[in-house]
């Protein structure tokens, strides 16, 4: 860890940063140094700390205590706006792009050039095409904000940070809707803002990509400042401790248990973004689906759940074929879905956590007309405490959990539905280190009670730790099957996944 | 291990916060009725508190049809010309046609039942906005009742029909009755029923519930279809009251439930909603008026002072709940 630290070698300083919210000290006298032309990664679990000093930082809160210096000068933002005129972007993890303006409108928005009290749009868009071009951004400044990709919408923030002149970015979690080819390509842009003396300060859970592309992390938990350290002095399992104050023995306590009867079977399944997709899967396996964001993998799963249509193609549930009209017909008829969207598709945030967890199961929990409340109310507190849910009590709005805790209600609730096939999409985006190994331990524990699971995945290391088979998804069409042995001989390793996942194989 | 700031403490500052949330608008009650009674003490005589409680059963009706409407993220603002409606039918039917007044409210109500219904297929079927589609119905409801009665008052002269207003029972008059069942009947749809649940899914998150299997489509008819029969329940009243149809009455009424309705801590973001809440707020509309009148405010002013206790109260609300939204 550092011992000296020279405060003018440093972009950002921050100095014994405490805030409070009601009773409760979400930070308690941290630190961040920041060098200028470093990527910073900041690590810790969800509630750790870092997205509240991250939000002192541009201003968002105000802290109880302590000081901040930018660029060689005490820095205090009073708001976002604030921030970029001192040099500090912030690109949120959840973009919240306006999709009726153009990239140019997008990229000036609040300092639009102007003829007087009108739009120089001419102007605008000239300055904004030339920025694009300078970036190799292949889209003229006039495209509007709904027809680009979420990765490209991502760029449009980067491109509209950096023609602030900011000095440092703040990335909070930049990649967790981007698939493989455009991480990379996000990758080459944070290098070429390194050469530019940009600071980067890299918010991330997936520790692979820290060690790609960071230069210093700093790591925090339960609102403490645990220690900073350039990464190549330092293993993934030291972070990993420093992380969670323990040692986490397994990331994936898969646990092998046998595989029974087939319980699904899809054959010639088309649809909007996929073609001809057969496959099985058995009682008491992880069947993984790999491949890259936008191959069809969510595509065929929401329309076996019933919430897009089928053109074509049979299914089966244990030798029966079946059709499902909607979601509804798919819980009675034991599909589940956790769906890769918790907070649109997931939960109701304002709701208890109680009517989350049994807004799927209620056909099932009346008495004549009326809700059995009491039964309702100790089936949940049942399903809670199986799925290790921290919550003071059921009735606490979803709102107020954490994203582990978050995604525990959501299974939660599928649990409780007892399905015989349970599709679980990206099931720890957005999780701490913590609440994903316990996630996994949980679908081991499924699997081994028999249930058939289907885990879509865009983080290699959990599809090649969690799944008995792995499918490979490329345009819309299976494009490679792995088996377990394979993986854990090492005859198969990330690299024949990737191809297959490019169709390059 | 990873522990959310908000989860397990809750200081004291926060827990009478809390307390003050849920019942800040109870309060607010107490504290006005404080105020009217210390100002005009015979306002705290048992006759003029079932006097209130008579007066706002109607407003309680259609408080509680824009409420479920509002859960949903949604509105109803054709309670008004429903109130119209169905009173020219009931008169219609009664006094032109001679049936009996039993049939005449059943055809009334279901009218507006009915219309309730395509308000809700518009809505949920074709996907247009609430807030459109019941303008719009709300001018063809009222064209409607002026088209039965020509224009004209139709008077209605059946004891019985009349009775609905003025009749007691062990003391306590039908139309306080009637607003009692019909609050025990929706509190126990909201909050004891899947129905009640799937309404707050559904202005929770639509997406998230029709992912758990919840029909947007029933839920939507559903609470358009209860707004229309309760505001017909309501023109019963009104017109019973009055003794006569007429095709010009209820106008603004949907205001007064609305602002019962926010009192009552209803969300027009959706998904939250309570009815004893809604109780509250409806009895506080009710003393705004018979305060006032009591006081002797001039009805000008009354319509100010009504808008600015509105704001007062929801901005209050908004303060003590800051750390729950």
């Amino acid at each position: 860890m550092d011992g000296k630290i020279n405060a003018s070698d440093y972009i950002l300083n921050c100095e014994n940063i405490s805030k409070a919210f009601g009773g409760t000290q979400a930070l308690k006298g941290v630190q961040l140094h920041v060098k200028p032309g470093e990527v910073h990664a900041l690590l810790g679990e969800n509630g750790a700390g870092k997205s509240t000093l991250m939000k002192i930082v541009i201003g968002l809160y105000k802290q109880d205590e302590g000081t901040m210096t930018f660029d060689g000068k005490p820095y205090q933002a009073k708001g976002p706006v604030d921030a970029i005129n001192c040099g500090i972007s912030m690109i949120h993890q959840e973009l919240n792009p306006e999709p009726h303006l153009t990239i140019a409108e997008s990229i000036f928005l609040n300092r639009e050039d102007t003829n007087g009290i009108f739009l120089n749009k001419k102007k605008q868009n000239e300055r904004t095409q030339k920025i694009l071009d300078d970036f190799g951004f292949p889209y003229p400044a006039t495209t509007l904000i709904r027809d680009l990709k979420l990765a490209d919408v991502q760029m449009v923030e980067i491109i509209r940070a950096v023609s602030t002149n900011a000095k440092m970015i703040i990335m909070d979690e930049p990649t967790s809707s981007l698939d493989e080819n455009e991480t990379q390509h996000l990758f080459k842009v944070i290098r070429d803002l390194k050469a530019q003396g940009v600071a980067i300060i890299y918010i991330s859970h997936r520790m692979a990509e820290i060690y790609e592309i960071c230069d210093t992390v700093s790591v925090f938990r339960d609102g403490e400042f645990i220690g900073s350290s350039p990464l190549k002095d330092i293993t993934n399992d030291e972070l990993i401790a420093m992380m969670v104050g323990r040692k986490v023995e397994n990331q994936f306590p898969k646990v092998d248990c046998p595989i029974g009867d087939v319980v699904f079977k899809a054959e010639g399944l088309t649809g909007k973004g996929f073609n001809n997709i057969s496959f099985e899967v058995h009682a008491g396996e992880i069947l993984g689906f790999s491949g890259l964001v936008g191959s069809g993998r969510s595509e065929t799963m929401r329309a076996i759940f019933g919430m897009d249509p089928l053109e074509s193609g049979k299914m089966y549930l244990n030798g029966q074929e079946i059709t499902v009209k909607n979601p509804r017909d798919a819980i009675n008829k034991g599909i589940c879905m956790v769906n890769e969207d918790r907070k649109n598709f997931g939960l109701c945030l304002h709701r208890s956590i109680r009517e989350n967890v049994s807004l799927p199961n209620l056909p099932a929990r009346q008495k004549g007309i009326l809700l059995n409340q009491a039964r309702e109310k100790k089936e949940v507190e049942e399903y809670s405490k199986l799925l290790t849910l921290k919550a003071a009590s059921i009735e606490h709005t979803a709102f107020s959990l954490s994203g582990g805790n978050q995604q525990k209600v959501v299974i939660s609730k599928w649990i409780m539905a007892g399905p015989k096939l349970l599709i679980m999409d990206e099931p720890t985006r957005g999780v701490d280190v913590g609440a994903k190994a316990e996630i996994y331990t949980l679908m081991s524990k499924f699997a081994a009670e028999g249930m058939a699971i289907i885990m879509i995945s865009s983080e290699l290391p959990e599809i090649m730790g969690m799944s008995d088979r792995v499918l490979v998804y490329h345009e819309g069409s299976i494009s490679g099957e792995f088996m377990r042995e394979e993986i854990v001989n090492g005859n198969v390793t990330q690299e024949d996944i990737l191809t297959k996942a490019f169709g390059i194989g | 291990m990873a522990s959310s700031p908000k989860v397990g403490q809750i200081s004291k500052q926060d827990k009478i916060r809390s307390i003050m949330g849920q019942y800040g608008i109870g309060v607010v009650l107490i504290i006005m009725m404080i105020i009217i009674a210390v100002m005009e003490p015979r306002f705290l005589t048992l006759s003029n508190i079932i006097n209130v409680a008579t007066q706002i059963s109607i407003n309680g009706l259609l408080c509680y049809g824009l409420c479920i409407c509002i859960t949903t993220g949604g509105i109803d603002l054709t309670v008004g010309a429903q109130l119209a409606l169905t009173s020219c039918i009931i008169g219609q039917t009664m006094t032109n046609l001679g049936w009996p007044a039993f049939l005449a409210i059943l055809a009334g109500v279901a009218v507006s039942t009915a219309f309730g219904f395509i308000d809700g297929c518009l809505i949920a079927k074709f996907n247009m906005f609430p807030f459109v589609v019941t303008l719009s119905m709300q001018l063809v409801i009222r064209g409607l009742s002026q088209v039965i009665t020509g224009g004209r008052a139709v008077m209605i002269t059946n004891k019985w029909f009349a009775g609905i207003y003025s009749n007691k029972l062990f003391g306590i008059p039908m139309p306080i009755i009637i607003f009692i069942v019909v609050t025990i009947l929706m509190y126990l749809m909201l909050h004891w029923t899947k129905f009640g649940r799937y309404i707050y899914a559904v202005g929770g998150n639509v997406n998230a519930a029709v992912a758990s299997g919840v029909s947007r489509f029933w839920v939507l008819v559903g609470v358009y279809t209860i707004s229309g029969l309760l505001a017909g329940l309501a023109s019963m009243i009104y017109t019973s009251k009055t003794g006569a149809a007429q095709s010009n009455i209820g106008v603004g009424y949907e205001t007064d439930a609305i602002a019962a309705a926010v009192l009552g801590g209803t969300s027009f973001a959706g998904g939250i909603a309570t009815i004893p809440g809604d109780v509250l707020g409806i009895f506080i509309i009710g003393l705004i008026y018979n305060g006032m009148n009591m006081i002797g405010v001039s009805s000008y002013f009354q319509s100010i002072v009504k808008g600015l206790i509105i704001i007062g109260a929801v901005m209050l609300d908004m303060v003590m709940n800051k750390n729950n939204h």
